[in-house]
């Protein structure tokens, strides 16, 4: 049964009055249950089917992503072209309490911008993921594995109620662990897998419980009757609307890796490329930017001290990865810590009230940042090693790899005119008009550690002479061609939200069920301040980079030569925050609980079993020496010894002699007579 | 003639048919005795019969029923004494006990 929860134009929740015309999208945005759907069928199938396949199932999750890349595109051109789509349908599964448990989807404009990002994005690493994992070990559970990790992010995304996207959110980490840990065989990948979920599973502790109290103030789990109550104001929730932002934020930094939960997502590098790049892209570490744009009117309207916590957190986050970046030897590091920056900015624009910017950070920096991921990956796959130091000089070996890995490069350094320059300039603005002026430097700052660690990557991998073993040799088409077409994406998505020139990308977002007042300010005019002090940054990152490491060395340590002495060690421990968690946490309750545990079994448990084997034995002594033997078996013997002595005397009467029974059958007629007679008289 | 002599005459012949078949060690006349009760009661039959004055002669067929399968039982029960007669050389019936315990 599908409940109607349609809501339609009328219904758009807005602070003033002004009423904007929505359609409710029809047919289209009534079966985009299909999206959430289709991955999840095709896990199935290939997990029961894939091994018969000849790509090993890889047909089946490149065509589930491929399904929803055309559903979302078709989406978010109906959503552009009309009046913009906001529909939330839903099946209820069942109720307890004052609770309605349903499976709804919601599709509005940031719905659909995921589900464009998440389709095309799975899509182009899909297609990478058929040639990359060509003679895997695994190839049909990774494959099962990636479409569940597709399937649940856009679970997540669709979700519109927050127990399922909690549901969502736990299948991310579940897939997620599942695919870092894909080449188990190695214990320092399955540790990173299970690194991973737990550091999740932390946070994930603060979104359930924000999820309890949202749910127990409002009465309902559904975000739209939360966003209600913000919008009338409701003087309950407003009483605990800072505890359950903060709350929900947790949840938010676990997922997007915010320091201090950043410390899962380098060491998740563990997984094949592929997983990697889509992880860092459009699933997974987005979730959490995605939670906080759902969740920003609460924000917005009640929780503005939790606003201030989310600037903080990411301001520190971009800043502390961004360094780490510099110092990495790993690519796929490189790209990692770079991730973790970028998150911050997202992060910290959310915080400072900038929705737009910071979700078309998240749109651009998906396209460049698998793109990057791909590319490095294509190195990977021709080099044999993730160290930049077996790199150098694959320029002209790799030259489609060279030349996307350079446009993505570009762009995450915020050159214009590519993707990263028009985002990254509209966060830097959004600080700037904020008035954070510490937040803003420290953005400008990192935009030149972006742009300088990003052209030591380039420098280390495609200039110079090859330092590494074999002869490289470009990726096959299949491998390419995804990147091309990402690299197309990273060079013309900075278009679509060009400020006071274009604003799709603005539309978009804000067409939703809370009116756009909600939604934080937009810019309309270039904030020439930031986007002089972002281009310099880059521009100056750029500079220092080429100087410091174009220039070609006989080992790649040589030509790695920023070595700041006190601070170099600092960063190649991470901030000693591993360490710092490993001993200062992990350690000190892993062994207390140990011994505890060891010491529970041994003389609890134990005692539990020995005493239950015990009354057991003592039990059936009982059973058999006391109720068997001595009551059935006994009762059964005396029936049986009755009933042959008392044959033994009986049996006399058996004489044989005729006139002896005639007798007998004439005295019992003549008894029965007798009887008969006084029974009558 | 009343009914009470009739019956008394029967219930005699009955009593000493059961004497015999009780007492006699012969098996021949044993088997002469069970004729004697079968007679008894073909009179009771033939005698009520008349009595109650039954149309339809119920009492008389039963009685040539009886002879009938008295005839039969008597053939029988002959030709089980002369087998036991020719094996045993005896018609003793206290001497067939071989069905005792």
């Amino acid at each position: 049964m599908v409940t109607a929860a349609v809501l339609s134009g009328s219904s758009i929740l807005a602070a003033t009055g002004e009423a904007v015309e929505r359609s409710d999208g029809g047919i289209l945005a009534a079966g985009a249950w299909l999206i959430v759907l289709v991955p999840f069928l095709a896990t199935l199938a290939i997990t029961l089917f894939g091994k018969r396949l000849p790509r090993n199932g890889g047909e089946l999750a490149v065509g589930a992503v491929a399904f929803v890349a055309v559903y979302g595109t078709v989406l978010l051109l109906a959503t552009w072209f009309g009046d913009g789509i906001v529909y939330e349908g839903g099946v209820t599964i069942g109720a307890f309490g004052g609770f309605e448990i349903e499976w709804a989807w919601v599709v509005d404009g940031l719905s659909i911008m995921m589900f464009f990002v998440v389709g095309v994005v799975s899509t182009a690493c899909f297609v990478y993921a058929v040639g990359y994992m060509e003679g895997d070990v695994r190839p049909t559970a990774f494959f099962a594995s990636f479409t569940l990790f597709a399937g649940a992010m856009l679970m997540l995304v669709s979700a519109a109620n927050l127990i399922q996207l909690l549901i969502g959110w736990e299948l991310v980490g579940v897939s997620s662990y599942l695919l870092i840990g894909h080449y188990w065989e190695q214990k320092e990948n399955s540790s990173a897998g299970m690194k991973a979920f737990l550091v999740n599973k932390i946070a994930d502790i603060g979104l359930m419980i924000g999820i309890i109290i949202a749910a127990i103030t409002v009465g309902s789990f559904t975000i739209s009757t939360i966003m209600k109550k913000v919008v009338e104001t409701d003087a309950a929730l407003d009483d605990v609307a800072v505890v359950i932002a903060v709350l929900l934020f947790i949840g938010a930094m676990g997922k997007s890796a915010q320091f201090p939960f950043h410390v899962w997502l380098p060491d998740a590098m563990a997984g094949p490329t592929p997983v990697s790049a889509l992880m860092h892209a459009a699933t997974m570490v987005t979730a959490g930017v995605y939670l906080t744009a759902r969740m920003f009117p609460l924000f917005e309207e009640m929780a503005h001290e939790a606003l201030d916590l989310v600037l903080i957190i990411g301001a520190i986050t971009l800043v502390i990865a961004g360094l780490l970046a510099i110092v990495q030897d790993d690519i796929k590091r490189v790209l990692a810590y770079s991730t973790l920056s970028q998150l911050g900015y997202m992060v910290a624009a959310l915080g400072a009230g900038a929705y737009t910017a910071g979700l078309f950070h998240l749109f651009t920096h998906a396209f460049f940042k698998s793109l990057l991921f791909l590319g490095a990956g294509s190195v990977i796959h021709a080099v044999h090693s993730n160290n930049m130091s077996d790199m150098g000089g694959l320029r002209k070996d790799m030259p489609r790899t060279f030349w996307t890995f350079i446009i993505g490069s570009a762009a995450l350094a915020g050159l214009p005119p590519l993707a990263g320059f028009f985002s990254k300039d509209e966060i830097l603005a959004a600080f700037n008009e904020g008035g954070h002026g510490v937040v803003l430097a420290l953005g400008v700052g990192t935009a030149f550690i972006t742009a300088l660690y990003m052209t030591r990557a380039v420098s280390l991998t495609f200039f110079g002479t090859y330092k590494g073993d074999g002869h490289p040799h470009e990726s096959p088409a299949i491998m390419t061609v995804p990147m091309l077409g990402l690299a197309g994406a990273a060079a013309v998505a900075g278009f679509l939200n060009v400020p006071g020139i274009t604003d799709a990308f603005y539309k978009l977002v804000v067409t939703r069920l809370v009116s756009a007042e909600l939604l934080g300010e937009h810019a309309t005019s270039f904030d020439l301040t930031a986007l002089g002090l972002g281009l310099a940054a880059g521009v100056l990152g750029i500079a220092v980079g080429y100087r410091l490491y174009y220039e070609d060395a006989s080992t790649q340590h040589e030509r790695d030569r920023l070595r700041i002495p006190g601070l170099w060690p600092v960063l190649e421990n991470k901030y000693y925050i591993d360490d710092l968690y490993m001993n200062g946490i992990v350690n000190p309750i892993k062994g207390p609980i140990a011994r505890f545990v060891n010491w529970t079994n041994g003389n609890i448990i134990d005692l539990i079993v020995n005493a239950v084997g015990a009354l057991t034995r003592g039990f059936g002594r009982f059973v058999y020496g006391g109720l068997d033997q001595r009551g059935i078996d006994l009762a059964i013997n005396e029936a049986g010894a009755g009933t042959g002595f008392l044959g033994g005397k009986l049996r006399y009467i058996q004489t044989g002699k005729v006139q002896q029974y005639a007798a007998a059958l004439f005295g019992a007629s003549i008894v029965l007579v007798i009887g008969f007679w006084i029974s009558i008289t | 003639m009343t009914i009470a002599q009739f019956l008394v005459l029967s219930a005699a012949m009955f009593s000493i048919g059961i004497y015999g078949v009780l007492i006699r060690r012969n098996a021949v006349l044993v088997l002469l005795s069970v004729e004697l009760m079968l007679a008894a009661v073909n009179i009771n039959f033939v005698a009520f019969c008349r009595f109650l004055e039954d149309t339809a002669a119920g009492g008389q067929v039963f009685a040539l029923f009886i002879i009938t399968v008295a005839a039969a039982e008597v053939g029988i029960g002959l030709a089980i004494v002369l087998l036991i007669f020719r094996n045993r050389a005896s018609a003793n019936i206290d001497e067939l006990d071989a069905l005792k315990w």
